[in-house]
């Protein structure tokens, strides 16, 4: 089943010295409770891909459907988490995780019991009263993510998540990350510059060419699919078969 | 004491920067008490003249027969009421300008070279059109007081609310925020550091407001007895009004430091 759906997708942009055509002749299909990662260099125009999904931006051509519903502006049913947290200083933990659901008017006695729960869940039962800058880079991530879950998006978009991160925590979180949208049957799209972050998640890892970025190849990851965790993935031994196509892949390209 | 942990280089470095405070404070002290000394002993030797000059003691005179003989804290109450009015209305004013600016960036670019001429005019130089316009009265001395904080207020916000960063503004649309949540949401609360900085401007540029309005539209306040003791030459009274004002806008000062740790203390 499709639940997220683009059709011969073009994307212009607009400046003073003229019009950059960002993404052309892009058809993407992508099944319920999947993972894609996308992969390709700076500028191809991926994170304008996740732009389109979550109806920030409009499609010069060409048709978006999320859940076989066109989209529309931003509805807040597609999740979407930047390359930071973005957490308000001046918010609590829980404020913060709130967030989505006041701006949507759903902030319900249910809805806020039931992110008290997830903030419970995820191990930051005891922080709901504390400020952002009192908590670690990856706890930090696991609001973020609390705060996208909140308004139970069908689809996830994750630009980059664990880019702010170091090494040692990013692989960490990321091991989280998956476990909490697997768990709780998310589809995914996530936009990143490492490819090993790439495969290890993913059931898809989505090659994009240079601008004008269309689709350059799809590989299918097939180790992901026996339910392996992210660094269960890594130490598959095909794995490396799959780094090094896909890397070979974007090194034609530079 | 815990100081017996200390290495005996520590407990040196310790002592040393004790004893650098409390000079830098008997310092300030002496400054302070060497400069009244000397202008008294000056007065009293003839050194300068005291009917110019005055001196600290006919200035202390002169503050106690104004606060026995009643006026004074009509007069005090004059000038620090219609102060804070002044700052309150300019500030609020200019925030909702500014956020009015922020909401259409078509209006913002249009009134752009207007805000910059208004700012760059010393408000002062308005008086007497106020004082033409609304008499010698009370509303004309806070409209001094508000003309010359609105226009750095507009410029301040204005500049705070385009400078929040705009990933956060995202992270809100996504959700589908609308133009009125982003700023409740985002713009606003981003933008209070601003906003307190703002103020500590505000309270100074209001007094200074109020006191050029005193010496043109008054019947009272401190400006208005400035300009009184200096017309009938009595130099203690000006003098005296001069350091009453020094000790209001130290208040004013701290006062609004008070709102900032309240507001900060609120927040984090």
């Amino acid at each position: 089943m499709a639940i997220v759906e683009l059709k011969d997708v073009q994307l212009n942009y607009h400046t003073k010295n003229g019009e950059i055509v960002a993404l052309q002749d892009l058809n993407l299909t992508i099944k319920d409770q999947e993972f894609v990662s996308i992969v390709g260099q700076s500028g191809c125009g991926k994170s304008t891909l996740l732009s389109l999904i979550s109806g920030l931006l409009k499609p010069t051509k060409g048709e978006v459907k999320v859940n076989g519903l066109p989209v529309d502006g931003t509805t807040g049913r597609v999740g979407y988490m930047l390359q930071q947290d973005y957490l308000f200083e001046w918010r609590t933990i829980l404020d913060n995780a709130l967030l989505g659901l006041e701006i949507r008017g759903e902030k319900t006695a249910e809805a806020v019991d039931e992110v008290r729960e997830m903030l419970k869940v995820y191990g930051l039962g005891g922080f709901e009263k504390y400020y952002p800058s009192q908590l670690s880079g990856g706890m930090r991530q696991r609001v973020a993510l609390i705060r996208t879950l909140a308004t139970k998006p069908h689809v996830l978009l994750l630009d980059e998540p664990f880019s702010a991160l170091d090494y040692q925590n990013r692989l960490s979180v990321g091991e989280e990350v998956v476990r909490i949208l697997r768990e709780r049957k998310k589809t995914v799209i996530m936009v990143t510059h490492d490819i090993a972050e790439a495969i290890s998640m993913a059931n898809r890892v989505v090659v994009m060419t240079p601008r004008p970025g269309t689709i350059q190849s799809i590989h299918r990851i097939e180790i992901t699919d026996q339910g392996l965790t992210p660094i269960q993935t890594r130490e598959v031994p095909t794995f490396r078969e799959y780094f090094t196509a896909i890397w070979k892949e974007l090194n034609v390209n530079a | 004491m815990r100081e017996s942990t200390h290495s005996v280089e520590h407990v040196k470095y310790l002592r040393s920067l004790r004893q650098n405070a409390v000079l830098v404070r008997v310092t300030q002290l002496l400054l302070l008490v060497g400069f009244f000394g000397l202008w008294e002993i000056s007065a009293r030797y003839g050194w300068i003249n005291a009917f110019i000059f005055s001196q600290p003691s006919k200035i202390w005179v002169a503050t106690v027969r104004l606060a026995t003989e009643g006026n004074l804290w009509m007069h005090l109450g004059w000038t620090v009421g219609e102060t804070v009015l002044g700052f309150t209305v300019g500030t609020l004013a200019g925030i909702i300008l500014a956020i009015m600016l922020w909401w259409s960036k078509f209006f913002s670019k249009v009134l752009d070279p207007y805000i910059v001429v208004l700012n760059s005019v010393p408000k002062v130089a308005l008086g007497p059109i106020f004082v033409v316009w609304l008499g010698t009265t009370i509303t004309a001395v806070i409209a001094m007081a508000i003309s010359i904080s609105i226009i750095v207020t507009i410029m301040m916000m204005h500049t705070g609310f385009q400078e929040v960063d705009p990933n956060q503004i995202k992270l809100v649309r996504t959700f589908g925020a609308s133009k009125g949540q982003v700023l409740r949401k985002v713009v606003i609360p981003a933008s209070v550091p601003t906003m307190i900085a703002a103020l500590k401007v505000n309270v100074g540029l209001s007094l200074v407001g109020t006191i050029v309005g005193e010496f043109l539209a008054s019947k009272a306040g401190l400006g208005y007895l400035i300009v009184y003791g200096g017309q009938v030459f009595n130099m203690s009274l000006v003098m005296a009004s001069v350091l009453l004002l020094l000790v209001v806008s130290v208040i004013l000062y701290y006062a609004v430091n008070f709102l900032e740790d309240r507001a900060v203390h609120g927040g984090s």
